[in-house]
């Protein structure tokens, strides 16, 4: 290091006699972001980038939070990167430079844009090497809240991430006085590949609230000691953990608000009376967050950065890469405590909207940690008599081929109508379905028998709240989608994997057993339907276009670039195959894409 | 799940996706038309012109990374017992060690093994007794791996050592009640056959502190003499060891076991003057990594 010094300054002094000195300026630049140097921490002000060239720059350097110090991979310096600001109907261009001594990448989360723009490593590009820079250019043909991360290994996880907003070019369907971005995500001293190995030895490694015998005990009392014996062993026998709702909890992982920890409390500022739109952007990588404001109603105006019909609610939950849009409106001179718990309990973010800055929200009481049911694992309940409709696909293709995804012809339930001015549909799945007789080989652990849709439950963990909570079924597009056509055909992938052993895959396969892209024909309208055979909650992300949720709502599906699909779910999207090119599909966790919970869509040109 | 399926056999209906499929093809083709000739409204297919000007950053797709590092390969070594046995019974002074290690290398599917077990004086064999593993193992299915290789045993009686290798056929993996099984035929050089089973269970008491019951007995069909080993059930042995993880990966503990051989190998063990039923306090460590 010494030498380092010397050399730097002989190299100056010659520098600046040969009047080089203004030439190293960038150089010295990339030098304060030495990881050498004392570590980075949180800041409150983030940068924010707008125009039509932006620059970036990717580095890495000491990161301390919390007492933790690990490695972060920075975007132009903080955690998380600038917001970078644009209008629909600009062009852009984002020079990205990265000082890394790996490659990397940035991924331009739900942006609608030429595949080879859509910066993921082995399918869009080759990636960013080490020292140079990659020229990203395209048009901004939509708007909403979206963001941007990185889509190499485990830098997301490291701090690799940032807003992006598209202002539209109409006026917004909506008012409001102030504008934030609330964007959640995690952070630890261990990286990403240390995580992944320890799930691979160890899957319950980072669950510490998995049933001692403290709990067994509690629930002997509770419900008796027989039923309680039985309860706990049925779990064993099936080998599984009624405990997991996180891979990777706040056993290592603090929660981040704008990159601020709980401690730091973010505040946003606002005059009683004032409309406040808050952007809640869920960045983390692998955590699942309810959010609520005390005190407060939140209504929902877009999703995925696509407005929908105003839906108020008391709380949301949302994935790994959901994004939604609230307007909150405070008549009270108090603070308001913003809080994202995790789905697992064991964590959570926090901030505070706040009439002036140095106050602090109360922190409400923290829920207990929830516990799967029978209905997870896709055993048809008992209880809603749903077992004298059950659907069997017997003769139809069987679920799980990707070679035949021939149309399959009904009698009598109507699909689509071309009317728009319906607002109802049919939604798949909402009989239970009986899984067909292929398990999806070794790597997958179960198969949910029944698989039915269930887009109007909030999901586990809200048992003891009577609060309004969120639903898939509550959303629906302001405007009916310009493509109106019914599906010519459906491709069923089933959501497959093995928690012991952390393996991740579709149909079973993991990517690098399955590299062929799933082809779809340019124009092509097709229905993707999911079929959740783990345990586990995975947010599924389509690159490149829009998955329309079909929830029910006739005409006015919502547009999403991330859609949950919950245990032992079977859930159907619309995609009109309007972007030619090869485009990532993959579970957003980033745990289970990177065990190869991943594919390629391929639309023919 | 079994009980569900027969509620479901009751029922069987046709699979109704969707009745107007068969109409879709042609109202796609028009769609289609319009936006390729440009008089539709629809910009979601608007013509690429940045590509034209970009398109020197794309290399050809050869040599591309892979997108997500699913191929990687692990070395895993679990440390499960490493304990000191202090003697406890009549003429006993000298205290012993054991350790029972093993480990794999390799990814998802495909594993090389390694397994590694040793003591000193037990019911089951007199004096030390030291076993060393290599397996070739594949994961079969859901839960279990088969595994095959070798196996090499040493022991050693007052100053007079014994060696012989096996060949292993094994079966290891997670049984219904998240008992942690491994089962392992042997076969030694001269054709003597012998058996091996093993249960764990991690039963919580808190979060952290963690009791392992352990189970296992070995069994032979031929009598081996030199190896202390007659025909017939072996030894049955039972433990219990109660671990505080300080670290996920790092767990002092105390124990019980005990351990007792039958039949011709008890006659055996008591020739070579030792103790064919002994209870033993153990304190020792598990540790992974």
């Amino acid at each position: 290091m010494n030498d380092e010094v010397i050399s730097r300054r002989l190299l100056l002094k010659r520098a600046g006699a040969l009047g080089l000195l203004a030439g190293l300026q960038p150089l010295l630049a990339s030098c304060a972001s030495h990881p050498l140097l004392s570590p980075a921490r949180p800041r409150p002000d983030i940068s924010t980038l707008s125009g039509e060239l932006i620059e970036l720059v990717i580095s890495e350097r000491s990161f301390a939070l919390d007492g933790q110090t690990g490695m972060a991979v920075l975007i132009n310096g903080t955690i998380p990167g600038p917001l970078i600001r644009l209008r629909e109907g600009q062009e852009v261009t984002l020079n990205v430079t990265n000082h890394l001594k790996e490659v990397s990448s940035i991924h331009w989360h739900g942006i609608l844009l030429p595949s080879h723009m859509d910066g993921v490593p082995g399918v869009s590009f080759s990636g960013i090497e080490p020292g140079t820079t990659f020229t990203y250019r395209f048009p901004v043909k939509q708007s909403g809240t979206y963001w941007y991360h990185s889509h190499s290994g485990g830098q997301e996880l490291q701090g690799m991430y940032g807003a992006m907003i598209l202002d539209p070019i109409e006026p917004e369907p909506f008012q409001y006085d102030r504008d934030y971005v609330v964007m959640l995500s995690e952070w630890s001293e261990e990286s990403a590949e240390v995580m992944l190995d320890n799930l691979k030895k160890f899957s319950g490694y980072y669950n510490f609230q998995k049933r001692d015998a403290r709990e067994f005990l509690a629930d002997a009392v509770r419900w008796g000691l027989w039923p309680a014996l039985r309860n706990y062993a049925m779990w064993d026998e099936m080998r599984m953990d009624p405990t997991d709702f996180a891979d990777v909890t706040a056993s290592t992982f603090t929660y981040l608000m704008n990159g601020l920890p709980p401690a730091q409390n973010w505040i946003g500022l606002f005059r009683p009376g004032e409309r406040v739109r808050l952007r809640f952007i869920n960045a983390a990588a692998m955590t699942f967050f309810d959010v609520r404001i005390p005190g407060l109603t939140m209504t929902v105006v877009q999703a995925d950065g696509q407005n929908i019909q105003p839906v108020t609610v008391e709380e949301f939950r949302f994935g790994p890469a959901e994004t939604y849009d609230v307007i909150v409106q405070a008549t009270e001179d108090r603070a308001y405590t913003i809080f994202a718990e995790t789905m697992d309990r064991s964590g959570y973010a926090r901030g505070t909207l706040a009439p002036r800055s140095g106050m602090e929200g109360e922190i409400p009481e923290r829920r207990v940690r929830p516990l799967r049911t029978m209905e997870d694992m896709g055993m048809a309940d008992h209880g809603n008599g749903h077992t004298g409709h059950v659907m069997k696909r017997s003769s139809m293709n069987l679920p799980g081929d990707p070679n035949d995804h021939g149309p399959m012809h009904g009698e009598d339930m109507k699909y689509a109508p071309e009317s728009h001015g319906r607002d109802r549909s049919p939604i798949l799945g909402s009989i239970p379905v009986k899984h067909g007789p292929d398990h999806h080989g070794t790597g997958n652990q179960t198969v949910a028998e029944y698989s039915k849709n269930r887009m109007h439950e909030s999901g586990k963990g809200f048992e003891q709240s009577s609060r309004r909570i969120l639903v898939y079924t509550d959303l629906k597009s302001l405007t009916p989608y310009r493509d109106q056509r019914a599906p010519e055909r459906e491709i069923e992938i089933h959501l497959t994997g093995h928690m012991q052993r952390y393996m991740w895959s579709f149909d079973g396969k993991k990517y690098s057993d399955a590299p062929e892209p799933i082809r779809v024909r340019y124009g092509e309208r097709v229905r993707f339907t999911f079929v959740n055979d783990t345990m586990m909650e995975h947010p599924l992300h389509l690159h490149g276009m829009w998955m329309q949720l079909e929830n029910g709502s006739g005409a006015y599906l919502p547009r999403k670039h991330t859609v949950v699909v919950k245990p032992a779910e079977r859930l159907s999207v619309m995609v009109s195959a309007d972007a030619p090119g090869s485009w990532a599909f993959h579970c957003h966790l980033l745990m289970h894409m990177e065990a190869g919970m991943f594919r390629v869509v391929k639309v023919s040109a | 799940m079994r009980l569900m399926s027969q509620a479901g056999r009751v029922t069987l209906a046709v699979w109704v996706l969707s009745a107007c499929l068969g109409t879709t093809s042609v109202l796609a083709e028009s769609a289609l038309g319009d936006r390729a000739t440009g008089t539709g409204r629809s910009p979601t297919v608007a013509p690429l012109p940045e590509r034209a000007r970009t398109i020197a950053n794309l290399v050809p797709q050869q040599g591309w990374p892979n997108p997500v590092n699913d191929q990687e390969h692990r070395l895993f070594t679990l440390i499960d017992v490493l304990e000191y046995r202090p003697r406890t019974g009549r003429d006993g002074n000298n205290s012993d060690y054991r350790w029972d290690i093993e480990g794999w290398y390799g990814g998802d599917y495909n594993r090389l093994w390694f397994k590694s077990e040793g003591q000193q004086d037990t019911a089951f064999k007199a004096d030390y007794d030291v076993d060393f593993q290599l397996l070739y193992g594949r994961f079969l299915w859901k839960h279990y791996d088969i595994q095959v290789g070798g196996r090499m045993e040493t022991q050693s009686f007052r100053n007079h050592n014994v060696t012989r290798g096996l060949g292993v056929i094994g079966i290891q993996g997670i049984v219904p009640y998240n008992y942690e099984f491994e089962s392992s035929l042997f076969i030694d050089q001269r054709g003597a056959v012998s058996a091996r089973l093993s249960y764990t269970k991690d039963f919580l008491l808190t979060q952290r502190l963690i009791l392992q019951g352990r189970f296992q007995t070995n069994m032979a069909i031929q009598r081996v003499e030199e190896f202390t080993t007659g025909s017939g059930l072996n030894n049955l042995e039972f433990g219990v060891r109660l671990r505080y993880e300080i670290h996920r990966k790092f767990a002092p503990y105390i124990g019980l076991s005990l351990d007792r051989s039958f039949g011709q190998t008890a006659t055996l063990v008591r020739q070579q003057g030792g103790d064919p039923s002994q209870l033993r306090f153990v304190v020792g460590l598990r540790a992974w990594f």
